[in-house]
C-alpha cells in the first residue's frame, strides 16, 4: 500500500485544495464541497471499520450524530468557543462507540449489522424525543463554532480549509493505522480469524479499539456537519444516512481509504445532480446502488486501476 | 528421560450421545515426534482441537510446561508456546508469504498496539520472517501472495508459520495432506530436523512418513488410545492390527 | 397508573409483538436458511399494507381485499427475488446491505410516486368494528382482538408446518446446517424459494391487518423492519419459536415502556421533564433490553446454529 498507490488520493487533495479559485468559489460549490469532504472524512473513518476489521457498520450515522449534537448542547448552553466543541464532539461520539461497541463487538457477521443498526437507531429515537434540543424538528445553531472569540469558522473560505485540513489529516491517520502492526492484526483477524487466534491474538480488544477510533473520527465529521449546516436534526442520525455512509465506502472500493473518499465526493455530487434534476430521484438511485453492487465490484478506484 | 512437555489425563467428550473422546491420557516429550494415527473417525482431529483450544473437553486435564491450560483459549496457548498448523490449510490469503510469517513473529515480539509504523518495514520481524520461510524452503516465494501459491507450498508456509512463532510444542495436524510425493519427502526430511527443538504431536494417515518419522506413536480407535509405543511395538500389536483389519493401509 | 391502563397497554403489546413476529418470522428463516440479510423485508409489510387498502379501495369488501393481497404481496415478493435477490445470494453481506438498501429507497419512493406521500385510510372492516367489553370500564376495540387471535393462529400454523411436516423439518436443517442439506441432495434453492415466498405474504399479511390501524405511508416499513431484526438478535437467527418469544418481549416493552416510563418519571421530577426524561429513557428501553440479552447471550435466546 506504499508510493504508487499515493498519487489518486494526492491528486484529490490537492483539487480540492485548488477548487474554490478554479471556479468553484462561490457559496453554493464551496458549501456542496464542504458536504463532499466532511462525509469523506466519515467514510474514510467508517472504511477503517470495514475494509480493515471487516466490522459492517450500519450504525456509523449514530457517530456523526453524537459530535452534531454535542455542538447542540454547548450552544443550547451558549459555549461555542472550539476548545471546548471540538473535543466535546469527539469524545461524545468516542464514549458511544465505546459502550455500544463493547456489546456489538462480541457478536460477528449479521449479528454485527443488526446491533450496530440498532443502537444507531436508538440514539436516532433518543435525539427525536429531547424536545430541549428541538426534537424531531431539529435545532438550529445560534452561531458556528468560535476561535477564541473569533467567528473565522463562517468565512467559507476558511471553513473550506479547516474541512480538508481535517480529512486530510484523518485519511493519514486511517492509512497510518492500517500498515501498523495494529492494522496488520485486523486485516489477519478480517481475513482469517482462526489464524489470528492460533497466533495467539485475541481480535476482540482490536477491533474495539478500531471502532473507537472509527466513533471519534465521525464525531470529528459530525462537529464539522453542524457547523456546515448551522442546524442540527434527529435526520443526520437516520439509518438511511449510516446506509449511504457504507455505500459511500463499497462506491470507492476497499483498496486503500482514499476509495471511500471518492465514493463519498462521487456520491455527494450525484445526490446533489439528481436530486435537481428530477422530483423523485430515489427512483434513480435506488437501482444505480443496485447496479454498482451488482457490476462495480472494486469501486471506482478498481474501475480507474483497470482503465 | 527428556522432560515431558504436553500431557493429557482423562480427557473426555461428547457431541450429544455421541463420546468422539474417551479417556484419553497420552504425553510428548521434549525432542521426540509422538504421532497419532488411528482409523478414520477415531477422533484425532477433535483431539487436536481440544489441545490446542478450539474445543473445550467435558472432563480430564491438559497440562503444558507444567501449568493446567484445559480453561485457557487458543490465543493464550499460543502465546504460552504451543503451536498448531491446521489440516485445510490456513493462512491470510492476501499476505505473502513472508507478511504471514512476520505476523507470527509479531505475535510474540512486543506489542501489537503499535500505531504509526509501517509493519511491513520493520527488519526485525521481517529477519524473523525470513529464517521461518527459510527453514522450510520457501524463502524464495517469500514476495509472492499466500492466495498465489501451490498447495504444497501453502502446506511449506503453514509449518513455517509454526516454527516462526518458535514455540515450545508443536500439534501438526496431517501436514502431508493433498501433498504429492516428491512435496512429501521435502516435508518428512524438514519435520524430521524440528525434532531436536521441539515436542511434537503429530496426526497423519500417511503411514510410511509416520514410521519414518516417530519416536513414538499412540493409536486412537473410537476415541480411546488403544496403544502407546514405538514403531516396532506398534508393528507387533494385535489390537492395533484388529482396529485396522479391514482398512486400507496406506502403502 | 390504573390496572385497566396496564391491561390495555398490555394488549396492545402483545398485539404489537404478534405483528412483529409475522414480519420477523419470514425474515429470521431467509437469514437461517440461505444467509441472506434482507433489509427490503419491511417493504414487504409496506406493499401489503398498500395492496390491501387498494384492493380494499377496488372491491368495496374488506375481506377480498384482504384474500386478493396475499396472493399478490406472494408475487411481488417473489418478483423481487428473481429480480435482484438471488443475485445477492452468494455475495458478502455488506453487498447484501446495501443492495436491498437500494430496493427500500427505490420502492418508498415508487409508492410515493403512484399513491402520493400523504398517508391512505383503509376502514376498518363493519364486522370487526366497535368494542369488546372486557372489564368493568373497558371496552377493548374488537379489531385489535381480531389481530392479536389471526397473529396467534397464524403463529400456531406456523409451529405445526414447522415441527410437523417434512418441509418444516427440512427448513429447520437448512437453518441449522444449510450446506449440509444441500449436500444431502435437497434442492436448497427451491426450499429457498419456498421460505421466502411464505416470509413475504406473512409480512405483506401483517401489512393488511396493520392498515386500519396505522397510517399507510411511504416508508411505513422501515421502523418496523429495525425492531424486526431487534426481535431476531433476541429470538436467535433461524429460530421461528425465538423469534415468537422474543416479538412479545419486544412489543410488550415498547408499548408498556412508552405509556410507564413518563409516570415513573414523575415520581424523581416534575411534569414537563418526566414526560421529556421518559419518552427518552421509552425509545432507549428496547434497545437496553436487547444489549442486556445479548451481554449474557451473544448468539440470542434460542440460536438454530450451534
Amino acid at each position: 500500500m506504499r508510493n504508487p498507490r499515493l498519487w489518486l488520493p494526492l491528486l484529490v487533495f490537492v483539487a480540492l485544495a485548488a477548487a474554490p479559485f478554479l471556479g468553484l468559489g462561490q457559496g453554493h460549490s464551496l458549501t456542496l464541497l464542504a458536504r463532499g469532504m466532511i462525509f469523506g472524512l466519515a467514510a474514510v473513518s467508517l472504511m477503517l471499520l470495514v475494509g480493515g476489521a471487516g466490522l459492517v457498520s450500519l450504525g456509523h450515522a449514530a457517530m456523526m450524530g453524537m459530535g452534531a449534537y454535542a455542538v447542540v448542547v454547548l450552544d443550547h448552553a451558549g459555549l461555542t468557543e472550539a476548545w471546548m466543541v471540538f473535543p466535546a464532539g469527539i469524545l461524545a461520539a468516542a464514549l458511544f462507540a465505546l459502550l455500544t461497541g463493547a456489546i456489538a463487538i462480541r457478536t460477528s457477521g449479521v449479528h454485527f449489522i443488526m446491533i450496530t443498526l440498532a443502537f444507531g437507531q436508538m440514539a436516532f429515537f433518543t435525539t427525536s424525543s429531547l424536545a430541549v434540543y428541538g426534537g424531531d424538528d431539529g435545532y438550529t445553531l445560534f452561531s458556528r463554532t468560535e476561535v477564541f472569540g473569533a467567528r473565522w469558522l463562517e468565512n467559507r473560505l476558511v471553513f473550506h480549509f479547516v474541512c480538508l485540513g481535517a480529512l486530510v489529516a484523518c485519511w493519514a491517520l486511517v492509512q497510518t493505522l492500517l500498515e501498523s502492526r495494529f492494522g496488520r492484526v485486523l486485516r489477519a483477524s478480517r481475513e482469517n480469524e482462526t489464524r489470528a487466534r492460533a497466533l495467539g491474538f485475541n481480535p476482540t480488544p482490536y477491533r474495539l479499539l478500531a471502532y473507537v477510533i472509527a466513533g471519534a473520527m465521525g464525531g470529528l465529521a459530525g462537529v464539522l456537519l453542524a457547523n456546515a449546516t448551522e442546524f442540527v436534526a434527529p435526520a443526520y442520525l437516520a439509518w438511511q444516512r449510516s446506509g449511504d455512509l457504507l455505500f459511500m465506502v463499497i462506491l470507492g472500493g476497499l483498496a486503500g481509504p482514499h476509495g471511500a473518499l471518492v465514493g463519498a465526493l462521487a456520491f455527494v455530487l450525484v445526490e446533489e445532480w439528481l436530486s435537481h434534476a428530477m422530483e423523485h430521484w430515489r427512483l434513480v438511485f435506488g437501482p444505480l446502488l443496485i447496479l454498482c453492487v451488482f457490476f462495480l465490484r472494486g469501486g471506482i478506484v478498481g474501475l480507474l486501476r483497470r482503465g | 528421560m527428556a522432560e515431558t512437555l504436553l500431557a493429557l489425563h482423562g480427557l473426555r467428550k461428547s457431541f450429544g450421545g455421541l463420546l468422539v473422546t474417551d479417556d484419553v491420557t497420552l504425553d510428548v516429550r521434549q525432542g521426540e515426534i509422538h504421532a497419532l494415527i488411528g482409523p478414520n473417525g477415531a477422533g484425532k482431529t477433535t483431539l487436536i482441537h481440544q489441545v490446542s483450544g478450539t474445543l473445550a473437553p467435558d472432563a480430564g486435564r491438559i497440562r503444558f510446561l507444567g501449568e493446567d491450560i484445559t480453561t485457557l483459549s487458543m490465543p493464550a496457548r499460543a502465546r504460552r508456546g504451543l503451536a498448531r498448523s491446521f489440516q485445510i490449510t490456513s493462512v491470510v490469503p492476501s499476505f505473502s508469504a513472508l507478511e504471514n510469517a512476520a505476523l507470527a513473529v509479531q505475535a510474540r515480539r512486543g506489542s501489537s498496539l503499535r500505531f504509526f509504523r509501517a509493519a511491513s518495514r520493520e527488519a526485525a520481524l521481517n529477519a524473523e520472517a525470513m529464517d521461518a520461510l527459510a527453514e522450510v524452503g520457501l524463502d524464495a516465494r517469500a514476495a509472492t501472495p499466500a492466495a498465489a501459491l501451490s498447495h504444497g507450498e501453502r502446506r511449506q508456509l503453514e509449518i513455517a508459520i509454526a516454527l516462526a512463532m518458535q514455540p515450545r510444542a508443536l500439534l501438526l495436524d496431517e501436514p502431508l495432506a493433498g501433498t504429492g510425493p516428491e512435496e512429501a519427502e521435502r516435508l518428512i526430511r524438514l519435520l524430521s530436523g524440528l525434532r531436536a527443538r521441539y515436542a511434537v504431536l503429530l496426526v497423519e494417515h500417511d503411514m510410511q512418513a509416520v514410521f519414518a518419522l516417530a519416536d513414538r506413536i499412540s493409536v486412537l480407535a473410537q476415541g480411546r488410545v488403544i496403544a502407546t509405543g514405538t514403531p516396532d511395538q506398534i508393528r507387533a500389536d494385535a489390537a492395533v492390527r484388529e482396529a485396522y483389519l479391514g482398512e486400507d493401509e496406506a502403502a | 397508573m390504573n390496572t385497566t391502563l396496564l391491561l390495555v397497554q398490555a394488549l396492545n403489546g402483545l398485539q404489537f409483538g404478534v405483528l412483529l413476529f409475522l414480519v420477523a418470522a419470514g425474515l429470521t428463516l431467509v437469514f437461517g436458511v440461505m444467509d441472506f440479510i434482507n433489509l427490503a423485508h419491511g417493504v414487504q409489510y409496506m406493499v401489503g399494507a398498500y395492496l390491501g387498502a387498494t384492493l380494499t379501495a377496488l372491491t368495496g369488501s374488506f375481506w377480498l381485499g384482504l384474500l386478493l393481497a396475499l396472493p399478490a404481496a406472494l408475487v411481488f415478493g417473489l418478483v423481487l427475488e428473481f429480480l435482484v435477490f438471488r443475485h445477492l445470494y452468494d455475495r458478502d453481506h455488506l453487498s447484501q446491505v446495501l443492495a436491498t438498501f437500494g430496493v427500500i429507497l427505490f420502492l418508498n419512493e415508487g409508492v410515493k410516486v403512484v399513491f402520493g406521500a400523504a398517508p391512505m385510510q383503509m376502514p376498518v372492516p363493519e364486522l370487526l368494528s366497535g368494542g369488546v367489553p372486557l372489564m368493568d370500564g373497558l371496552l377493548y376495540p374488537t379489531y385489535r382482538l381480531a389481530i392479536l387471535a389471526a397473529g396467534l393462529a397464524t403463529a400456531a400454523l406456523l409451529w405445526f408446518l414447522v415441527e410437523r411436516t417434512r418441509a418444516g423439518m427440512l427448513v429447520r436443517a437448512g437453518a441449522t446446517n444449510a450446506p449440509m442439506v444441500a449436500a444431502l441432495g435437497v434442492d436448497i434453492r427451491r426450499l429457498f424459494m419456498l421460505v421466502f415466498g411464505f416470509g413475504a405474504m406473512l409480512a405483506g399479511f401483517a401489512g393488511v391487518m396493520a392498515a386500519p390501524i396505522l397510517s399507510v405511508e411511504p416508508g411505513m416499513g422501515d421502523n418496523l423492519l429495525i425492531l424486526a431484526f431487534v426481535v431476531i438478535v433476541i429470538g436467535g437467527i433461524g429460530s421461528v419459536r425465538g423469534a415468537f418469544i422474543a416479538a412479545l418481549l419486544v412489543g410488550l416493552v415498547e408499548t408498556i415502556g412508552r405509556g410507564l416510563m413518563p409516570d415513573l418519571m414523575r415520581l424523581f421530577m416534575d411534569a414537563s421533564s418526566a414526560r421529556q426524561t421518559g419518552a427518552a429513557l421509552a425509545s432507549m428501553l428496547v434497545y437496553i433490553v436487547m444489549a442486556a440479552i445479548l451481554a449474557f447471550r451473544p448468539a440470542g435466546l434460542f440460536p438454530a446454529r450451534a
